[in-house]
């Protein structure tokens, strides 16, 4: 009897409590409605007071431009920043530096590797062209990735753990939710995978065809 | 009890959960690849630097840090100081009030959140590089 003498002393408690905060209690409850609709409209970049990391009694929070007026109006993206990184370096939207010093030679490659993959998963292809417009060789070679190709002993395990391409994709490039983007060649003789009945599509249409 | 103090009830009960859905203290949303680097700065007194990798790749290609200035990739493995900055290492090759703001605008670059450890923050999905 004790249980249900304190479940309902519980329920009473709750109930008082709650009455005592009707009043303070809708007027925050319209507060938040009205900050949630402001979000909404702001879009999916978080304000830098809002976004965790920042210090909102920092004095830089005034100062430093918001992701939002940065991003909004490159190619958009559904995954990492909400930008399409190489495709916004094409068509120019964005010019970053290539260089500080004026000696440094601008190494640039245009050759794709194509990895078979093991386990059904579509070969993946490894556009240098894209890669080389970001980064130089020695970021990769010799190091995370050998030279010669083949000689890498490349693993999914290792990349989830962030080694191997795994370094920047997941980090900063792409994350490793967009399977299709480097898995994008289809296996020979493989046909189409047939959809069984019921699956929500959207979930995987979204990630484009082998697009970098 | 009538049907109008019923709903003013469940909206106070409903705000308080969203209130605490807000305050829930641990949760970052960062903006992705946003990098806190904290190996120095709160032993030093200041609040973490938060490094927004969004502003910087707009503006300079990943090589550039990289690999001309020798930045390497796993977060906290690079061992800055201001007495390098200040000499024009590291963040001081163009935080130096010539291509970007200089070093004596400390809060602009230690922004961040006291307490919070070095690493990658904003939704990446491994467990590197952030990892050391």
């Amino acid at each position: 009897m004790r249980v249900s003498t304190s479940l309902a002393d519980f329920f009473a408690r709750s109930n008082g409590l709650a009455r005592g905060l009707t009043g303070p209690g809708l007027v925050s409850f319209l507060f938040l409605t009205v900050l949630m609709l402001g979000n909404a409209v702001a879009g999916e970049w978080l304000p830098l007071n809002n976004d965790g990391i920042h210090d909102p009694r920092s004095r830089g929070i005034k100062i430093l431009q918001q992701p939002r007026e940065a991003l909004q109006s490159l190619t958009p993206d559904n995954a990492g920043n909400q930008v399409r990184w190489v495709q916004a370096l094409d068509k120019g939207e964005i010019r970053p530096r290539e260089r500080l010093f004026p000696n440094t030679e601008i190494r640039k490659k245009d050759l794709d590797i194509i990895l078979d993959a093991k386990g059904g998963m579509p070969a993946v292809r490894f556009p240098h062209r894209q890669h080389t417009e970001w980064l130089d060789c020695v970021n990769c070679h010799e190091g995370l990735f050998a030279m010669t190709t083949g000689a890498s002993k490349i693993s999914m395990f290792k990349i989830l753990q962030g080694e191997q391409c795994g370094v920047c994709h997941g980090a900063v490039a792409f994350p490793l939710t967009e399977c299709a983007r480097c898995h994008s060649i289809p296996r020979p003789g493989s046909s189409k995978p047939e959809i069984p009945a019921g699956v929500n599509l959207r979930i995987h249409q979204s990630s484009g065809q082998g697009k970098p | 009890m009538n049907w109008w103090s019923r709903l003013l009830r469940s909206t106070g009960i409903f705000a308080v959960f969203l209130l605490f859905l807000l305050i829930s203290p641990g949760e970052t949303q960062a903006e992705y690849a946003d990098v806190v680097i904290n190996r120095q700065s709160e032993k030093n007194g200041m609040r973490p630097v938060v490094f927004p990798h969004w502003f910087h790749r707009i503006r300079f290609r990943c090589k550039v840090c990289h690999a001309e200035l020798g930045f390497k990739m796993r977060a906290g493995s690079n061992p800055i100081t201001m007495t390098d900055i200040i000499d024009g290492k590291f963040c001081g090759a163009c935080h130096n009030n010539d291509i970007a703001w200089s070093p004596e605008n400390c809060d602009l670059c230690h922004s961040g959140r006291p307490g919070l450890p070095t690493g990658v923050y904003g939704g990446h999905e491994t467990s590197g590089p952030g990892r050391y």
